[in-house]
């Protein structure tokens, strides 16, 4: 007897294929990237819908310190909404690109990865701290690795390819101290 | 005039602007999925050099989109002035970069993949996202305390071939070269470290070759001349000088370099000797074959949409070759003094005694003779604007430089 499946077990119980070469993934993303400059003249982006969204729920909450700071007025001041803009359009186009991708290769289902030598717990701090200061030095540079690494290096600014050697380099020269997080 | 990048919201409107980004965005995660980038274990296994997939897609994205960009450039189908290229802060983004690494090894992901992670329910993605929800929050109340350096180290619109003085094709093969030498270095790495060796893929030859190739070509063909980049360009643009739309009256100069409010840069390309003869204070002389460089200068400046540049010569002739280059070099709001240098002083010397017509002149040559060198100090060289009253049909109107004017981040 066959029993039959539950519509989150249709999602998660895909046979899990593997990921494509990354030279093919580089070559959509390149494509892709090229798209957006050629038609739209400005590249991808990624920290600025976190940015946005941020402000978007400030907003919600206490909309007169919003107008308060001029970075978050920049974005949501009076009654301008920080998620009506084309980038957190992107972003919501990504998120839907993203989960076909994971669904047609069956690597969509709730899960935590993580080096064998930490606890859930510690990734999750980790992660948390992780993306708070990815972003706060990803509003510093005025973009993060799509933004400024993609788009920027693409597009060849000078400014951009020294955040890209900045990150790469800022990576790099911690990883050693961090070591047991990822192996 | 290059087509594109098109203006997407004069022509679909907000909604249709707004699917356009939705299938770039599409593109963007199906990418980012598929290389392996919503696995923080993957994007992390690049700085242990167990899995080195990051720097193959990433620099593999970057030289495929160069190389599209620029080709479709150099054919003249695409206008690289009205591209966003992030302007440079150096400081900011140095430290914000060194920033995002440590980021990047506590946190597995970058904000763009972390988004995508989410889609696709890992649970340390989310947790990642809600970081840098309260980054941004931070951010947002620390920024006030050091705006200075925020907004300092600014260089503009700085790209590679301003800082290494090259034309775009070198500056493309550096970037492919250097790309190159990372895939080789990162692949030897993985083998030592993993013991896996990277097969050779036809997917692999187009990411190393490719962009290799069209920098090639795009460095041998050399950058259009402003020649032909003008010839491209005329049919829009020689209406405005058929219609005298460029040309403005002295007396509209002299009250634009009283109106404290615009910046007037004025170039004089006359040849030196005449130009220590006699110039308008504040002209600086330039020679038309450095008008190019002198143009990127002027891109670069930070105030380029509140600043006026006019162009002059004796009479017309050079002011408005020197024009045509500007233009083809995208330079905003260039216009030319009507009648050049030769009006100025039959206004303005009038009553100057060294300063004396002479019976004949050829075009563009001084149609005065000088008692003496004397440059910028001439009396007509600096009129007091308040004593002139000029009856002229103003021309000059203030046009914002085209293109985006904030890029993926804004």
């Amino acid at each position: 007897m066959e029993t039959k499946k539950s519509f989150w077990q249709k999602i998660f119980d895909r046979p899990e294929k593997p990921y494509a070469d990354p030279y093919l993934g580089g070559i959509v993303l390149g494509l892709t990237l090229f798209a957006a400059l050629f038609i739209t003249g400005s590249g991808l982006g990624g920290s600025g819908t976190i940015g946005r969204f941020s402000v978007f729920l400030l907003d919600l909450i206490a909309p007169s310190f919003v107008d308060r700071v001029p970075d978050f007025l920049h974005w949501g001041g009076g009654t301008a909404n920080p998620l009506d803009a084309t980038l957190p359009v992107m972003t919501l186009g990504s998120l839907i690109g993203g989960f076909v991708s994971g669904y047609r290769g069956g690597r969509v289902r709730p899960e935590i990865h993580k080096g064998p030598q930490i606890s859930n717990r510690t990734r999750l701090t980790m992660a948390f701290l992780g993306g708070l200061l990815f972003t706060y030095g990803a509003r510093l540079a005025r973009g993060c690795t799509s933004g400024q690494g993609l788009s920027g290096g693409a597009v060849l600014s000078a400014g951009s390819w020294t955040i890209v050697f900045a990150i790469f380099g800022g990576a790099y020269l911690v990883a050693y101290f961090f070591r047991k997080l990822w192996i | 005039m290059a087509t594109f990048p098109l203006d997407l919201l004069g022509m679909w409107g907000k909604w249709g602007t707004y699917l356009v980004f939705l299938l770039i965005g599409f593109g963007f995660g199906y990418g980012l999925e598929m290389s392996g980038f919503n696995k923080s274990t993957v994007l992390a296994g690049q700085f242990y050099f167990r899995n080195v997939r990051v720097v193959k897609a990433f620099f593999g994205a970057i030289g495929v989109a160069m190389a599209l960009i620029f080709a479709a450039v150099r054919l003249g189908w695409l206008d690289y002035n009205l591209i966003w290229v992030p302007p440079t802060y150096l400081w900011p983004g140095i430290i914000g970069g060194l920033i995002m690494g440590v980021g990047f090894i506590l946190g597995g992901f970058c904000p763009g993949t972390s988004m995508v992670a989410a889609a696709t329910l890992k649970i340390d993605a989310l947790v990642f996202v809600i970081g840098g929800l309260v980054g941004e929050f931070i951010f947002g109340i620390t920024e006030p305390y050091f705006s200075n350096f925020y907004y300092g180290s600014y260089f503009g619109r700085l790209t590679l071939m301003d800082f290494f003085h090259t034309s775009t094709g070198v500056a493309m093969l550096m970037v492919a070269v250097l790309a190159i030498v990372f895939y080789v270095v990162m692949e030897k790495l993985q083998a030592a470290v993993s013991g896996e060796e990277t097969p050779p893929s036809v997917y692999r030859s187009i990411v190393w070759f490719v962009p290799l190739a069209v920098s090639l070509v795009i460095a041998l063909v050399g950058d259009p001349t402003p020649q032909e980049v003008w010839n491209r360009i005329a049919p829009e643009k020689q209406a405005l000088l058929d219609s005298r739309a460029v040309y403005i009256h002295p007396g509209e100069l002299l009250d634009s370099i009283a109106d404290d409010t615009l910046q007037v840069v004025m170039l004089d390309v006359r040849p030196e000797s005449d130009y220590n003869l006699f110039h308008i204070q504040g002209a600086r002389n330039v020679s038309p074959d450095d008008l190019v460089e002198v143009a990127d200068e002027l891109l670069l400046r930070p105030d380029i949409n509140q600043t006026v540049i006019v162009v002059m010569s004796n009479d017309e002739t050079a002011a408005t070759e020197a024009w045509k280059t500007l233009q083809a070099k995208s330079v905003p709001n260039v216009y030319i003094l009507e009648g050049g240098v030769n009006h100025w002083l039959s206004i303005f010397a009038a009553e100057e005694e060294g300063i004396q017509p002479l019976s004949q002149a050829a075009d563009d040559r001084p149609r005065y003779a000088f008692s003496a060198a004397l440059g910028d100090q001439w009396e007509a060289a600096n009129p007091f604007p308040h004593e002139w009253e000029l009856e002229y049909e103003p021309k000059i109107k203030l046009e914002r430089k085209k293109g985006p004017s904030s890029g993926g981040c804004g």
